[in-house]
C-alpha cells in the first residue's frame, strides 16, 4: 500500500479539507452540470466562473471577503446574460460572450489596480488557477450553506426546467413559466460555479461542471440516473485527483507538489474519451418511451 | 504619444484590430464564441510551456492553438460541439497550471500573456505578426464564399458539396492562426473581446456581409486605437478598456436595430392605415 499512498496522506489536514471540499462541489456540478450538458449552455457555465472572477478580483481591491465578489459576480453576470438572451442557441452565446468580454476588461483592471496598491504578489495567479490545498477549512461551511441553496433551488425548478430543455414551445404550452425557470436556473448555475470558482479554481470549476455530466449524458439517457453518475463520477475524479497530487511530490527531483487540477482534469478528460469505447456506446441505444430523452446524450 | 516607442504598439494593434474585425465577423455569424475563446486561451498554456523549456513563446502558442482547433474539430464530430470544447479548454488550462507550477516565472510576465502588453512591443515582434495576419486574410478571401454559405445555410452548402465539418475545421485553423498572432500583444482573454463586440456591433446596423466586415474592422480599429490612447493617458490597463469599449459598441448597435425596428413597423402601421 506504500507506493499507493505516500506516508502522512490520511493525516493530512489540507488532504482532508481538500476531499470534503472537492466533494461538494463535484455532487453540486454534478447535479447542476447534467441540466446544463442538456441545455447546451456549455460556454455560460463557462464563462461565469470568469465573471465570478472579475467580481473575486473586485471584492479583493475593496478589501472585503472574496466569497462576496464571487457570488455577487456570478448572480449580476448571470442576470445580464439571461437578460440579453435571444432565443436562439447562436444568439445565447453571443449574449455570453459579450458579457464574459466585458467583465475580464473588469477583471483586468481590478487586479491592475489591486496590485499596484497593494503589490500583493500572486494574488492574480491565485485568483485565476486557485489551488483546492490552499482552501481554508473555514470556507467548508460556508461552501456548504450555498450548496444546499443551490440544491434546493434545483429541486424545485428541476422538472419545468428539464421539460422547457427538452422543448421551449410545448413547456411554454403547458403553462410553464419558461423565463422564470431558466432564470432560477441560471441563479443555480451562478451560485455553483461561483462557489466552485473560489474554492478549487476556475478550471477545475468549469472541468467538474461539464466533463461528468457529459460523461454521465453518454452513459445513461435517463435524466436521474445520469445525475447519480455524474455525481459519481466528479467525487471519483476529486479523490483520485487529490491522492495523485499528493503522491506526486516525489515524483520530480525538485520535489514540488504538481497542480492537483491537472490530475483531476486528465482523469476527466480521459473518462470522457474513454465513452467512445465500442461496449460502453452499447448502453447508448436510442429509448422509445417512458422517461424524457435527454437530447445531450450523444449526437 | 507618438514618440518612436509607440510607433510598434500603433502598428501591430491596427494589425491586430484589422485581422479580429474580419476573422470575428465569422466567428459571430456561426455562433462560435465559445471556441473563440476556448484557442486562445488554450494557447496561452502552449507560452507558459514554451518559455518553460526556453524557446520563443509564438511557436508555444501557434501549436497549442492548431492543436486546440484540431481536437475540437475532430472530438466535435460525435460529441456535443460546446462540451468538447470545454473540455478541451480545460485540459490544455490544465497543462499550463503544471507548466507555470514548474517554473519560477515572474508573475507579471503571466498577466502579461493574459491580458496582453502593446505598449511593450518589440520591433523584431511585427514581422511574424504581419505574416500570420496576411495568411489569415488570404485564407479568408480564399474560403469566403463556401464559409459564408456553410455559416448561413448549411444544409444548402452539403448539398452543393460544401462539406461543413471541412468548413468548421478549415475555419477554427484560421481562429488559431489568428490567435497566436494576437495573444502576445493584446493577450488571450482580451483578443476574445475584440473578435466579439466590434463584429456584433456591425451585423445589428448592416445584413450585407461585405459592409459589415468592413464596419467590423473600422469599429475594431476606433476600440483599439481609442483603448491606447486612453491607456497612456490613464495608465490603466488596455484590456480594461478594450473590454468596455467592446461591450459598448454591442449595446449601441443593440440600441440602434431595436429603434429601426420599431421604426419600421411603425412606418409599415401607418402605410397599412393609409391604405386601408
Amino acid at each position: 500500500m506504500h507506493w499507493l499512498f505516500e506516508p502522512g496522506f490520511f493525516s493530512s489536514h489540507a488532504v482532508h479539507v481538500a476531499c470534503v471540499i472537492g466533494s461538494i462541489v463535484a455532487v453540486v456540478s454534478g447535479v447542476v452540470g447534467v441540466f446544463t450538458v442538456v441545455r447546451g449552455q456549455s460556454f455560460a457555465g463557462h464563462s461565469l466562473a470568469d465573471v465570478a472572477t472579475a467580481g473575486g478580483s473586485g471584492a479583493f481591491l475593496v478589501g472585503i471577503s472574496p466569497l462576496f465578489g464571487f457570488v455577487a459576480g456570478g448572480v449580476v453576470g448571470a442576470g445580464a446574460m439571461e437578460m440579453i438572451g435571444v432565443r436562439r442557441a447562436r444568439g445565447r452565446d453571443l449574449a455570453t460572450g459579450i458579457v464574459l468580454g466585458a467583465s475580464i476588461g473588469l477583471a483586468a483592471l481590478f487586479l491592475y489596480l489591486g496590485t499596484t496598491r497593494s503589490s500583493t504578489t500572486g494574488a492574480s495567479q491565485q485568483i485565476l488557477f486557485g489551488s483546492i490545498f490552499s482552501t481554508v477549512s473555514s470556507t467548508v461551511p460556508i461552501v456548504a450553506v450555498f450548496s444546499v441553496v443551490c440544491l434546493g433551488i434545483m429541486a424545485l425548478v428541476h422538472r419545468p426546467l428539464l421539460l422547457s430543455s427538452v422543448s421551449t414551445d410545448m413547456a411554454a404550452a403547458r403553462g410553464v413559466p419558461v423565463r422564470v425557470v431558466g432564470l432560477l436556473y441560471m441563479l443555480a448555475l451562478a451560485l455553483a460555479v461561483g462557489l466552485s470558482s473560489l474554492a478549487i479554481g476556475a478550471i477545475l470549476s468549469t472541468a467538474l461542471l461539464i466533463g461528468p455530466a457529459a460523461i454521465a449524458l453518454r452513459l445513461t439517457r435517463r435524466i436521474g440516473w445520469a445525475i447519480v453518475a455524474a455525481c459519481l463520477c466528479g467525487v471519483g475524479a476529486v479523490l483520485l485527483g487529490v491522492l495523485l497530487a499528493y503522491d506526486s511530490y516525489d515524483w520530480s527531483s525538485t520535489h514540488a507538489y504538481w497542480p492537483v487540477s491537472f490530475f483531476i482534469v486528465v482523469i476527466i478528460f480521459l473518462g470522457y474519451l474513454a465513452t467512445e469505447l465500442p461496449f460502453l456506446r452499447a448502453a447508448r441505444t436510442p429509448r422509445r418511451q417512458g422517461e424524457p430523452a435527454a437530447p445531450g446524450a450523444g449526437r | 504619444m507618438f514618440a518612436g516607442y509607440m510607433i510598434n504598439a500603433w502598428t501591430v494593434a491596427t494589425i491586430v484590430a484589422v485581422i479580429a474585425g474580419v476573422v470575428g465577423f465569422f466567428v459571430v455569424l456561426r455562433g462560435s464564441a465559445f471556441p473563440a475563446h476556448a484557442i486562445p486561451n488554450g494557447a496561452f498554456a502552449g507560452a507558459a510551456g514554451a518559455s518553460l523549456i526556453g524557446v520563443n513563446t509564438l511557436f508555444g502558442l501557434g501549436l497549442f492553438a492548431v492543436l486546440a482547433a484540431l481536437g475540437i474539430g475532430a472530438l466535435g464530430r460525435r460529441g456535443r460541439h460546446d462540451v468538447v470544447t470545454a473540455l478541451a479548454l480545460v485540459v490544455m488550462l490544465a497543462l499550463g497550471a503544471v507548466f507555470l507550477s514548474q517554473t519560477t516565472e515572474y508573475e507579471p510576465e503571466i498577466f502579461s500573456l493574459l491580458f496582453g502588453e502593446v505598449l511593450g512591443v518589440a520591433s523584431n515582434e511585427i514581422v511574424p505578426v504581419a505574416a500570420l495576419g496576411v495568411t489569415c486574410i488570404v485564407a479568408v478571401l480564399v474560403l469566403y464564399r463556401p464559409l459564408l454559405l456553410s455559416s448561413v445555410a448549411p444544409d444548402v452548402a452539403e448539398v452543393k458539396g460544401v462539406s461543413s465539418q471541412r468548413m468548421e475545421m478549415m475555419f477554427l485553423l484560421v481562429v488559431a492562426v489568428a490567435t497566436a498572432m494576437t495573444v502576445p500583444v493584446v493577450g488571450a482573454l482580451l483578443i476574445f473581446s475584440l473578435m466579439i463586440g466590434p463584429p456584433a456591433a456591425a451585423r445589428s446596423f448592416t445584413n450585407r456581409p461585405p459592409v459589415a466586415i468592413a464596419l467590423s474592422v473600422a469599429i475594431a480599429l476606433a476600440t483599439v486605437w481609442s483603448a491606447i490612447a486612453i491607456s497612456f493617458v490613464t495608465n490603466w490597463p488596455i484590456g480594461f478598456f478594450v473590454g468596455a469599449f467592446g461591450a459598448l459598441s454591442y449595446a449601441v448597435g443593440r440600441a440602434w436595430a431595436t429603434w429601426r425596428g420599431t421604426r419600421t413597423v411603425r412606418l409599415e402601421h401607418s402605410r397599412a392605415l393609409a391604405q386601408a
